[in-house]
């Protein structure tokens, strides 16, 4: 009965997970963030909102990637008229591009403090606050403790968690899933000249009780556009 | 209750002063002068000084020649209250309530407090010792009155502890003088021979009033407790505090919201004119039934903001117990600060952003990193794009203007443009290449220019032409030329990161 003991494993998979603290949400809770195939290597198929997600920056693009790509999941989770904390050290994102990503720039709270341990602490705090819709947080590295402790706090708060780190210094973490953002030269549109809309190459490294992998996306129209996925699961395991 | 005063002299309190500072004066005969019409006029000496007939009054000159070695020093006008304040801050110790009595003297309100010291006896001792160690020749009396207390402390040579209900047994003997009344007074009385306070004391008020004006009952009634004499703390003990008294007992959550909101706008009101903020609040709630419940609330950071601190109140309602029904709230802020007036306003509620759990977030945040550091921006008219945003002052504060979108604009802006150098082919063309930090992009696609000019009326410079443009590995920029192509040393600048 190969099919029965893959059901019941599968099953005991999920409880693990709901015993860890892991609450997937239903499709109905988590609204839809136009992901197309990317929320389908999630557990249930939706996007796990109320938890960590881990984004990998090596230099300014990258972040400046990944910084459009979650104002493009903000707007989603925004859009009940929620507020949400961006924390780091130094301001570089600029409000008013929020706004192509359907974010209200004024509704983005900014935080810049001095020292990184102040970040952490402020994102634990904002996190257990479940008034706000998401909390970035910018660090250089977080370790398994630190992140154990983010998870935690959503865990209670249902709070989206957004931590952009540095790439180096990769250890394990307590984080749902790990992304790595990176721009693609982008399309015309309709032939002309100039830029088309952003396109980035979006890698899930690694995501709790999910499949990892590797799409090309494009914001357009304020809405993700998935474009057929060019798949390199090997590399992907061994780079998370 | 009965009150209980303690007054404490200082009969040489400048003299004294100098002579801590001074130590090697101690042995010296010292007067302190001022001038007054042209004289020198001594205004304090000390105990060798007075020894040798030198009194404060005397003038200088006369007092050298009673006195060989006289140490003459220049007064200091308002030395004596500020000594006394100082001193009165040290006696803050020992009860809350300390005024300052000049010329020379201290009242203490001790009601309630002597017992904490094994009595009045230990308790002046204390008091007096801990002085006199310091170098203050004090002398202290305790009584029922203010009055009683000040005769005996200066002319008083029984005892400096009068018993409840004894003080006009204790000031009969005394001298007119320790009634604090004014100098004619004084002169007329020692014209009559009235060389005692128990010789005038039983006469009636009318004749009295007559001869020697109101002045005389008022300080006899004063010191013999037939009328209450008020001092000013000099710390007010809990000085913001606001009463609501109810017509009908109060008994329903309703109501309760209704008088803390009102005892909260009051207090809030005063708060702000003084530029202070509540750390901790306590709302007594006196009921009928004759027991009070009280609940407290405390912030992170002073707030003088009546919604904020509602909310932290309104969390608390549900532990007051209305029983039959409350019938005065009495409101008290123990602990405030000052703080920064403006942005305050960012505590307050409102609908959008605007949750008390976030208020009470950034109220947590703020307190412990500061307010600096938290930031929430706007739009404003402006293309260029450093003022294209301005800071928001409060939360509720909504945008003047509607965000653009007609323009793409960088993910990430760097907080000052950085130099780059670039490779253009055709003026008024995208460059072809650029090198920034040492690292050499290509250019594949580019939107542009984007012409920003200065506004003139705000500063001075060269205009820029931005560049949208993306290098061969699909990373996206915000590229500026400063000024016109033709310009000799025209300059590159890069500016952002487009996502």
């Amino acid at each position: 009965m190969p099919d029965t003991r893959k059901d019941i494993i599968s099953q005991l998979q999920k409880d693990i997970l709901l015993w860890e603290g892991f609450r997937p949400p239903t499709a109905d809770e988590g609204g839809t963030f136009g992901l197309g195939p990317i929320e389908a290597a999630f557990p249930n198929g939706v996007f796990p909102t109320g938890n960590i997600h881990e984004f990998l920056t090596e230099d300014i693009s990258q972040a400046a990637a990944s910084g459009g790509f979650i104002a493009g999941l903000l707007s989603v989770l925004m859009r009940n008229g929620g507020a949400c904390l961006w924390i780091g050290m130094a301001q570089t994102v600029f409000p008013p591009a929020l706004k192509a990503f359907g974010v209200q720039p004024h509704r983005v709270i900014f935080i810049n403090l001095m020292h990184e341990h102040d970040v952490l602490w402020a994102m634990e705090e904002a996190l257990k606050c479940s008034g706000l819709a998401a909390v970035i947080g910018e660090v250089r590295a977080i370790d398994f403790k630190q992140s154990r402790r983010l998870q935690l706090a959503v865990e209670q708060s249902r709070v989206t968690g957004f931590i952009l780190r540095d790439a180096g210094q990769l250890g394990n973490t307590a984080c749902t899933a790990r992304w790595r953002v990176t721009s693609l030269p982008s399309e015309p549109v309709d032939d002309l000249p100039g830029l088309g809309h952003p396109r980035w190459q979006v890698d899930l490294l690694r995501v709790r009780n999910g499949k990892p992998g590797s799409w090309v996306m494009e914001w357009a129209n304020e809405q993700f556009i998935t474009h057929p996925a060019i798949q390199h699961h090997e590399t992907l395991t061994q780079a998370g | 209750m009965q009150k209980r005063f303690m007054c404490i002299w200082f009969r040489h309190l400048l003299t004294d002063w100098v002579t801590i500072r001074k130590p090697d004066l101690k042995d010296t005969a010292l007067v302190i002068a001022a001038p007054e019409r042209g004289r020198m006029i001594i205004t304090a000496a000390n105990q060798l000084a007075e020894q040798q007939g030198i009194y404060k009054g005397t003038t200088v000159a006369d007092a050298r020649a009673a006195s060989s070695g006289l140490e003459v020093l220049d007064d200091e006008p308002g030395k004596a209250a500020k000594l006394l304040r100082l001193l009165g801050l040290r006696c803050i110790r020992y009860t809350p309530i300390v005024a300052i009595d000049l010329p020379d003297g201290l009242i203490l309100d001790i009601s309630g407090c002597a017992h904490l010291w094994g009595g009045e006896r230990e308790y002046l001792k204390e008091i007096i010792l801990k002085l006199r160690a310091k170098g203050f020749d004090a002398r202290g009396a305790i009584a029922d009155t203010i009055g009683a207390a000040w005769a005996v402390a200066r002319f008083g040579k029984v005892s400096p502890i009068i018993a409840a209900g004894m003080q006009a047994a204790a000031i009969t003997a005394l001298s007119p003088e320790a009634l604090r009344l004014e100098a004619d007074v004084l002169e007329r009385l020692k014209k009559l021979g009235f060389r005692t306070i128990g010789s005038f004391m039983s006469m009636p008020g009318s004749v009295l009033r007559r001869r020697f004006g109101n002045g005389i009952l008022v300080r006899l009634r004063q010191a013999l407790d037939f009328e209450k004499e008020v001092i000013t703390p000099l710390i007010p003990p809990v000085p913001y505090q606001e009463r609501l008294p109810c017509m009908e007992p109060i008994k329903t959550a309703t109501g309760i919201e209704v008088a803390i909101q009102q005892l909260l706008e009051q207090l809030c009101t005063r708060l702000q004119s003084e530029g202070m903020g509540v750390r901790k609040a306590v709302l007594k709630c006196y009921r009928v039934d004759g027991k009070m419940v009280q609940v407290g609330i405390s912030t992170n950071r002073g707030s003088h903001s009546v919604s904020h601190l509602f909310k932290l109140f309104n969390l608390q309602i549900d532990k007051i117990e209305p029983a039959l029904g409350i019938e005065l709230f009495i409101l008290e802020a123990p602990k405030v600060e000052e703080i920064d007036p403006v942005p305050e306003q960012l505590w307050a509620n409102q609908p959008g952003l605007e949750d008390t759990t976030l208020a009470e977030l950034l109220d947590k945040l703020a307190g412990k990193v500061g307010l600096n550091t938290i930031s929430r921006y706007l739009p404003v008219e402006h293309y260029w794009p450093e003022r294209s945003v301005k800071q928001a002052i409060s939360l509720q504060e909504q945008p003047p203007t509607s965000w653009r979108t007609d323009r793409q604009r960088p993910v990430r802006l760097l907080s000052r443009p950085e130099k780059v150098e670039v490779m253009a082919l055709i003026p008024d063309y995208p460059p072809k290449i650029f090198v920034y930090r040492g690292k050499r992009h290509t250019i594949q696609r580019a939107d542009g220019p984007e012409r920003i000019e200065r506004e003139w009326w705000l500063d001075q410079g060269d205009h820029r032409d931005y560049y949208t443009v993306e290098d061969t590995d699909g990373c996206r920029y915000w590229l500026f030329r400063s000024g016109h192509y033709d310009n000799e040393g025209v300059e590159w600048f890069i500016h952002g990161f487009f996502a």
